[in-house]
């Protein structure tokens, strides 16, 4: 493996190097983008003198909450669900077109019924993530083994116990292929708002450079979450390709 | 994966009359502030579908949509085959395409805006970058599980490389690739919908960011229920398709 | 010496109905008389499709009769698992993501011993099965026969009076079947269990079992018991001897024609 990576490298560090030249030599102008060191030296400076820290607690911490609430309620639904296969068929339509709504439009009415507070933008958070976290807890759930729920029988468990300790982590590497999708899906659906809503977080600072051309505040920002979210992604990539691994699979 | 308890359509049907019925419960309690009944919406927007603003901005969208689509199909196919087709190509780039895959790619549009300006050409790019992925990402899985015995019998038949190609692995792998391209529809839609609510002056997408704007509860209602009836229909087409594709080959 | 038998089946029939019309309904199973006496060692044959497994779950308490009843040291069970059963299956259902030794630890979960006790048993368990050089090894790292004796080892840990074992040999080749075969006619003596097990493959039947019931084609029915006596210390040279043959010829003598019958040339037997 130490092959690919390598090579991987050496595109990324191709790729930067290409940008940073053409920076330099002035073809990608100044207004447009600064070169990438100065965009990393703004960002170290940003976050040493915390002059943006709420902003981007406020966003990742939102993200944070609306992922939570999308794992949670996304895997409970997913085990109901999967109980009740009349409701499964039925839902099973949306699940498939649900990505192809535009969500933000509800974000008004979500204003209205849940004031101008943080909740709106956790909501439309959560419920970009949660079907992702049903669909793939369900197919996870669909491969556990007949056998391995005799079993539980056999060893007298009831419900919630069998899901517990047989059922769910048998399906667990599915679920963090749901969840890396609702980590993308919380930080949308936070970014996202407060590009509308102008309330504040990264997504106002974003845009608030982006309209008085301040490049030096708007590119660390941007790219300080695209670390953020590749990184946890990773992890979470990590995690599952560990577990696929002990059980020899993939 | 396919549906026990009755047909795929009755399914739908049913989905529907819970979901109307549960927005009219919601408008009866949340009220015309922020809402509006089925009916009302209804003929608001046949009304309103019938005006040549409606058919102007229709126009622009479906021809942004359309060339996104084109570019994320073309794009995509050709990274996809190429990636698919070599094995140490795809142990480097896959990675870096599932990392990118997770990005917010919210975060990435002033960076397009400032690339590309106001106008059609940002929509189309937003468009571009949100179906182009996916797309990619299921050719390269798609053409690396063709079966190897039909790649020997294209061999033995003597076929040229161009052949084998046309012939052999595009017929063999297109369920799968189509998989990608039906999810690649919906999501180069919302990405040009997304494009048009931050960076155009016409537009459907732009309707609804004004009409948010503007807090008119109609137009917002109106236009949710167009693009979502639409995302909605092509989605299940496409689905109906793919699943006799697969069909087709098990 | 009249004893309660250990498992006994009266009467028992088993249908399965999709929709619950009598069109739908499929008469799997009987009726069944069966008594099953205590520490004894016993096998069902029969044609494909016959209703072996299902009568294993009957007897299980993982499936309940459509009528008839079914008891487990004299009280009947109704659906419920009883205490003191063990169940090997015929798929692979050691837990993948637990280690050999947590999987085996699995079985005694509920029981309410002190650690030191748990940690006996397994360590036991572990001993018996040839299992201890795999004790922190995950399944996937394991061969098939390897991962079904974690199963065995899994179900042994709970020290059962009764354990039913579903083609637990099924996908393996035959000399590490003749050889598991060894195997279990040891635990079978060393833990003074009953033993119940299904198996499709005549040979393992009247090698291992004291009393073999044949079955008939669907709807399946005991159309034949044959006692083998051998003694209890026997293991696989038992093959040579010409019992050995004499049984086999006696169990496919009543099995063809229900085997035949089961693949649908009925009659076509002499």
């Amino acid at each position: 493996m130490r092959g690919p990576l390598l090579w991987r490298l050496l595109v990324l560090a191709g790729f930067v190097g290409l940008l940073e030249v053409l920076c330099l030599t002035g073809v990608i102008k100044p207004l447009t983008m600064q070169a990438p060191h100065r965009i990393v030296t703004d960002l170290v400076a940003m976050l040493v003198s915390g002059a943006l820290n709420r902003a981007i607690a406020k966003t990742l911490g939102n993200a944070f909450i609306a992922f939570v609430i999308a794992v949670v309620l996304g895997v409970t639904s997913a085990l109901v669900i999967h109980r009740l296969r009349r409701v499964r068929d039925t839902l099973e339509p949306l699940f498939a077109t649900y990505y192809a709504i535009p969500v933000f439009a509800f974000y008004p009415l979500l204003i209205i019924l849940l004031g101008l507070g943080d909740a709106p933008q956790i909501f439309i958070g959560a419920m970009l993530g949660i079907v992702a976290v049903i669909v793939n807890t369900l197919n996870g759930l669909d491969r556990v083994p007949n056998v391995l729920l005799k079993t539980a029988r056999v060893n007298q468990m009831g419900a919630v116990e069998t899901a517990l300790r047989v059922t769910l982590p048998c399906a667990s590497p599915y679920i963090l292929t749901g969840a890396k999708l609702a980590v993308a899906y919380s930080l949308i659906g936070i970014i996202g708002a407060e590009f509308i809503m102008s309330s504040g977080g990264m997504g106002y600072e974003i845009s608030f450079a982006y309209n008085n051309f301040d490049n030096a505040t708007m590119y660390p920002l941007i790219l300080l979450i695209l670390v953020v979210s590749i990184t946890i992604n990773m992890g979470i990539a990590r995690w599952e390709k560990a577990l696929m691994a002990r059980r020899g699979l993939r | 994966m396919k549906p026990q308890s009755g047909s795929i359509l009755r399914n739908t049907l049913t989905l529907i009359v819970v979901v109307l019925l549960a927005w009219q419960a919601l408008y009866w309690i949340v009220g015309e502030v922020a809402l509006r009944s089925p009916l009302q919406t209804f003929a608001f927007a046949a009304k309103f579908m019938s005006t040549p603003q409606f058919a102007q901005h229709l126009a622009e969208t479906a021809q942004a949509f359309g060339l996104a689509l084109l570019l994320a199909i073309a794009i995509g196919l050709t990274i996809g085959f190429t990636l698919g087709a070599s094995r140490f190509l795809s142990d480097v780039f896959e990675p870096m395409l599932i990392a990118l895959y997770s990005i917010p790619k919210i975060t990435l549009y002033p960076i397009l805006l400032l690339a590309f300006g106001l106008g059609m050409s940002s929509k189309v790019a937003f468009g571009t970058i949100h179906g182009v992925i996916p797309i990619a990402l299921f050719t390269i899985t798609a053409v690396r599980n063709v079966k190897r015995v039909y790649l020997k019998t294209g061999r033995v038949m003597g076929l040229s490389p161009l052949d084998t190609i046309a012939r052999i692995v595009f017929p063999a792998a297109l369920p799968e690739i189509f998989a990608g391209l039906r999810i690649g529809f919906s999501l180069t839609l919302i990405g040009t919908l997304l494009g048009e609510m931050f960076a155009s002056q016409r537009g459907l997408g732009f309707l609804l960011m004004s009409a948010i704007g503007l807090h008119n509860v109609d137009l917002i209602m109106a236009l949710t229920l167009l693009l979502t009836v639409f995302a909605g229909t092509a989605s299940v087409v496409l689905l109906a398709l793919n699943q006799r594709l697969y069909a087709r080959s098990r | 010496m009249t004893q309660i038998a250990q498992v006994s089946l009266r009467q028992v029939d088993k249908e399965f109905s999709r929709s619950g019309k009598p069109a739908d309904t499929v008469h799997a199973l009987g009726p069944i008389d069966l008594e099953l006496r205590h520490g004894e060692f016993f096998a069902v044959v029969g044609p494909s499709g016959c209703g072996k497994s299902t009568l294993l779950e009957l007897v299980a308490g993982l499936s309940t009769a459509t009528r008839g009843e079914v008891a487990f040291e004299g009280k009947p069970i109704e659906g419920r698992i009883p205490d003191g059963v063990g169940v090997v299956f015929q798929e692979d259902a050691s837990f993948p993501w637990l280690t050999v030794t947590e999987n085996i630890a699995f079985g005694l979960r509920r029981m309410k011993l002190s650690p030191q006790e748990k940690a006996a048993r397994i360590e036991k368990a572990l001993a018996m099965m040839g299992l201890i050089p795999f004790a922190s090894s995950y399944p996937a790292q394991l061969s098939g026969g390897m991962r079904q004796r974690v199963c065995i080892a899994r179900t042994l840990v709970t020290e059962p009076r009764l354990i039913l074992l579903d083609e637990p040999f099924g996908a393996l080749d035959q000399q590490t079947r003749l050889l598991m075969g060894d195997e279990v006619l040891n635990l079978w003596r060393k833990t003074g269990a009953t033993v119940f097990l299904i198996t499709h493959a005549l040979d393992e039947a009247a090698m291992l079992a004291d009393r073999i019931g044949v079955m008939s084609a669907r709807p399946g029915r005991l159309i034949d018991i044959v006692e083998t006596g051998w003694s209890k210390d026997r293991d696989s040279r038992i093959v040579q001897e010409e019992r050995f043959g004499a049984i086999t010829a006696r169990l496919w003598r009543s099995l063809r024609e229900e085997s035949m019958k089961s693949l649908g040339k009925a009659g076509a037997a002499k």
